[in-house]
């Protein structure tokens, strides 16, 4: 019997060896390496320990400009698809004809890759010396002048992050909000159509509070997954994104790990940490107001 | 049954009384809001409808745009100072130029390979685990699985570096060895699969007990059919996360021999056809989303149910 | 406020696609409620009830006939614009608002002139409150009150904006079996009080029976037989009404009239004169197959009685005992009679002879299942 009582532990044996290995070590190590100064990748000496890796990172200009991105990009993308999301789905319960094909038209873009879509988007962005691309040509057709969004001003390659980015993120969004508004009982919407309640009213009175639960699960993982946002840049501008001016705090992190400016494993480490918390505060704060405002 | 009715009816059907006062007095009042609300759930469906539409154009428009520009020949594309919405002279040698003039069917393979094993051997770590947390009784249960979940909070950019450098000192970097390993463990789906099993009714496993299965035959033969939704739901997921995969495999590798489609593409897009050979390009995108977009259109209910339930219990 | 269905038919397209055929869930109704009354919708599942009460509250349109409140025709008016209240089966109380805000809830959708202040409201949902007895529970939320409460929360706010008419679909079907009778009194009352003419659908016989002025019974989507429900108990239209009302429910059995007797098996139980088309028929020598119902309570044991069963136990119930017996010619399993506990004395052995209260039968076609008139002789 003594035999069996450890059994379990066998079956967890495979899965603790690898979590143990590639997430339990590393979280300590990634601590550890932020802290030691002067780390060199070769011979695997540091010259002491302190916080000299935190004070490079924060004074890094690319960081900066990485944070300023990854903020401008959580502040615009999170509220904007949300808001979408909603509108969308709002709109798809409220048709029953061609419902199911419209929702599989939204959810395409979950499932494709990235980095491929992302190349699409750059060649309708894009600027050549052939031509101006597609969407400059719908710019001009409404009378504004054509702007370079790939190589062009700031604002321009912000703008096209942005938008690459709601279209990214929208399909989970729709998908969630369309079945949390499913999930409404039928009988609250009869009831309020018999008491004569205007649409308006049903929505800020009804609606919203029974889906706001799935709302605010929407704007936590939404903030999340902005601040983690480093693939759908890299899609549209390249890998050296730095001297594109369109870093991100993830973007920062890997490149301090690997490539033109890599390795240097302790900037990335300290940068991987401010990341963390930065996240992990927000998150919390999310989380406060959430609990303030949903009711149930 | 009918001649009842009539009979019966009259008895209860008096001489029609005054009108009462109602809160909308007459019936032209009553007909101009049966038309107003019929008229007005005109517009509602011609908005809707309109919104809908528009959206699904800005969802599918890079799609067609990628179709179009990959059957477009290359100076036909330079030549176009104004983009054309149509193809006057369809080519399918942009689809040649992708297999031949970068290696894409070696990206294709890689990623084959890395899908294939990374999730048989997840499924392999995960099933057992699942099944320790679910149905084992064993000290220390309780600890390992709270340590397990506050494991699903660790964001992947935290351990990736420490990662980077295991990977490099074990000498693993351009291996297939190097590329799964990382990627092989999810606590998530650990945690998703471990509640699917608890619901399977625990008489089963006592009724097993009672006949002597082992426990290992049990989680074959009983828990792993029982579960086949779930396990199919989190392949599909697993093998989307792997076909998508750009970071770690873009840290690991620098050998083209070893690239996956997603780095494949990065590659093209920065030297790839010559920098300006769009269409061949956008071939080169369409081959590597099309195998994705049939996979979705097969299992299109698995996967919206599997990414929904997924996102809400996560 | 009166209202009229007239010649009103409800179709849906069949759930499974496979058949085009429409499901006809309401088929000709035609009736007339009086003001004020008090009317039960009864039917079993499926007949057709809610569906009927949707149409009056305007959530669904009829596929063909009109509707009238009072003289005006609502067919297609829209639910909102009607003016009714309407209680869920489940209540249908949002779970984030407070009762107060739940009952205040339809109040706040008034515009224009008719725009209550925050205190108006308050008031009405405050008296209304007192009417229902939850004047204590205001500041609630709907997960903490007992399904008996929810109920009357539910009733308070169909009720706060007044409105002419009142629908209740099931009213009482969530509710457990004690809290059942005591809020079925409870609607009675309140429809008392208030005077709005009240529509409710029910499955149960006994709770349509005990407080409706009119009942409908419904099967399949027709109407079988509208009336009081003691008419409707003593001379139902059929076979189906008469088996569904009363509990214990009535006893049937096969048997013919001829010449003027009723028989069962070879024993002629009842003298009649059979009246109307049959009345015609019978006065030749054959014999007419029949049904007959025997209410439990039509019954009397008496030794000279001339229907004859085999008994097989007598229970006792307190004031009443109810004797199970068996018979050939009977539909279904055990007959059961109720019998005053003192007429019990002298029942034993194996058999059981009854004389029949000519009141409590009924005489139904064999193969049109519709009620014979007959006097008794």
């Amino acid at each position: 019997m003594k035999q069996s009582k450890y059994k379990g532990w066998l079956y967890l044996l495979p899965a603790i060896l690898f979590l143990g290995i590639f997430m339990v070590y590393p979280l300590i190590d990634v601590v550890v390496y932020s802290f030691e100064e002067g780390y060199n990748f070769v011979s695997q000496t540091s010259n002491g320990t302190g916080l000299y890796n935190y004070r490079y990172v924060l004074r890094d200009p690319y960081f900066v400009q990485a944070l300023k991105n990854t903020f401008v990009l959580v502040i615009i993308t999170v509220p904007v698809s949300t808001g979408l999301a909603l509108l969308i789905s709002l709109a798809l319960s409220s048709v029953k004809p061609l419902r199911n094909l419209f929702q599989t038209v939204y959810f395409l873009p979950y499932v494709t890759n990235t980095l491929a879509v992302g190349l699409v988007f750059m060649v309708l962005f894009k600027k050549t010396e052939y031509t101006d691309g597609m969407v400059n040509l719908l710019i001009r057709f409404f009378g504004g002048s054509s702007v370079d969004f790939i190589d062009g001003p700031h604002w321009a390659k912000m703008l096209v992050m942005c938008i690459y980015t709601v279209w990214i993120v929208l399909p989970f969004k729709i998908l969630i909000l369309t079945s949390a508004l499913a999930s409404v009982k039928e009988d609250y919407y009869r009831a309020a159509r018999v008491d004569g309640t205007r649409p308006s009213r049903i929505f800020y009175r009804i609606t919203l509070p029974m889906i706001s639960p799935m709302i605010f699960y929407l704007i936590i993982t939404g903030f999340i997954g902005a601040f983690k946002a480093y693939s759908d840049e890299v899609a549209l501008f390249g890998t050296d994104l730095n001297s594109a001016g369109m870093n991100t705090m993830v973007g920062y992190i890997y490149d301090m790990l690997y490539g033109n400016s890599g390795g240097y494993p302790s900037f990335a480490s300290a940068a991987a940490l401010i990341l963390f918390a930065v996240v992990f505060t927000i998150t919390c704060i999310n989380l406060m107001v959430s609990r303030n405002n949903v009711h149930y | 049954m009918a001649d009842n009715e009539k009979e019966l009816i009259p008895e209860t059907v008096t001489a029609p009384e005054p009108a009462i006062a109602s809160p909308i007095a007459t019936q032209s009042e009553y007909d101009r809001i049966e038309r107003a609300a019929k008229r007005r759930k005109i517009i509602r469906n011609a908005l809707l409808y309109t919104f809908l539409t528009l959206c699904a154009i800005a969802v599918l428009f890079p799609f067609y745009w990628m179709l179009l520009t990959s059957f477009k020949t290359q100076s036909a594309y330079n030549n176009e100072v104004t983009p054309k919405f149509y193809v006057s002279e369809p080519t399918g040698a942009n689809y040649k130029e992708a297999f031949t003039a970068v290696p894409l069917a070696g990206y294709f393979l890689n990623t084959l390979i890395y899908t294939v094993v990374t999730t048989a051997l997840m499924m392999i770590v995960i099933v057992p685990a699942a099944f320790a947390f679910a149905r084992m009784r064993f000290p220390g249960r309780n600890l390992v699985f709270s340590l397990f979940l506050s494991l699903m909070m660790i964001p992947s950019e935290l351990v990736i570096i420490t990662n980077y450098v295991t990977i490099t000192s074990w000498n693993m970097r351009n291996t297939f060895a190097g590329l799964i390993l990382p990627s092989v463990t999810s606590v998530f789906y650990i945690y998703l699969l471990k509640e699917n099993f608890e619901q399977i009714p625990e008489e089963l496993y006592k009724a097993a007990k009672v006949d002597g299965t082992s426990d290992f035959k049990y989680l074959l033969r009983v828990m792993v059919p029982i579960a086949k939704p779930t396990i199919v739901t989190i392949t599909i997921l697993k093998v989307i996360e792997c076909w998508n995969a750009y970071v770690w495999p873009r840290l690991i590798t620098d050998d083209r021999k070893r690239f996956l489609v997603s780095n494949g593409i990065q590659e093209i897009r920065q030297n790839g056809f010559g920098r300006d050979n769009i269409p061949a390009m956008m071939a080169t995108v369409v081959v590597v989303s099309v195998p994705l977009i049939i996979l979705f259109l097969v299992f299109r209910n698995k996967i919206m149910e599997g990414v929904s339930r997924g996102g809400t219990k996560g | 406020m009166k209202i009229t269905l007239d010649h009103v038919t409800k179709r849906f397209p069949n759930r499974n696609k496979k058949i085009h055929e429409d499901v006809i869930a309401v088929n000709d109704f035609t009736f007339e409620i009086l003001d004020g009354k008090l009317i039960g919708l009864l039917g079993p599942s499926g007949c057709g009830k809610s569906t009927t009460l949707n149409l009056i509250s305007g959530l669904e349109m009829p596929s063909a006939g009109r509707i009238f409140f009072g003289d005006t025709d609502v067919t297609n008016l829209p639910a909102e614009n009607r003016g009714v209240g309407l209680v869920f089966q489940n209540y249908a109380l949002y779970p984030h608002l407070t009762v107060m805000d739940n009952i205040t809830f339809p109040l706040g959708n008034l515009r224009g002139a008719e725009k209550l202040t925050k205190e108006q409201m308050r008031a009405k949902a405050t008296e209304v409150a007192k009417l229902v007895q939850i004047g204590e529970l205001m500041e609630r939320r709907p997960s903490e009150l007992s399904g008996g409460q929810q109920q009357r929360v539910a009733i308070a706010r169909a009720l706060v904006k007044m409105p002419s008419v009142l629908l209740l679909d099931e009213p009482l079907s969530n509710l457990d079996a004690r809290l059942r009778l005591q809020t079925r009194e409870e609607l009675a009352r309140i429809q008392r009080e208030t005077g709005i003419t009240t529509i409710f659908v029910t499955h149960d016989q006994e709770e349509a029976m005990s407080i409706s002025d009119l009942i409908v019974v419904m099967k399949d989507g027709v109407i079988h037989q509208i009336g009081k429900p003691q008419e409707v108990y003593d001379s139902p239209c059929n076979l189906f009404v008469a088996k569904f009302l009363g509990t214990p429910p009535i006893n049937v059995f096969e048997g013919c009239v001829r010449n003027g007797q009723v028989f069962i098996g070879e024993e002629a139980v009842l003298d009649v004169k059979l009246t109307g088309d049959a009345g015609a028929a019978d006065s030749g020598d054959g014999s007419l197959p029949v049904w007959i119902g025997i209410r439990p309570e039509g019954f009397v044991p008496a030794n000279d009685g001339r229907l004859t069963c085999a008994l097989s136990k007598i229970e006792v119930m307190g004031r009443d005992t109810s004797v199970v017996s068996t018979h050939p010619s009977f539909v279904g399993t055990t007959i059961r009679s109720i019998i005053p506990s003192e007429d019990v004395t002298g029942i034993g052995g194996e058999i059981v002879r009854f004389r029949l209260k000519p009141s409590k039968v009924c005489l139904f076609d064999k193969t049109t299942e519709k009620t014979i008139g007959f006097e008794a002789r």
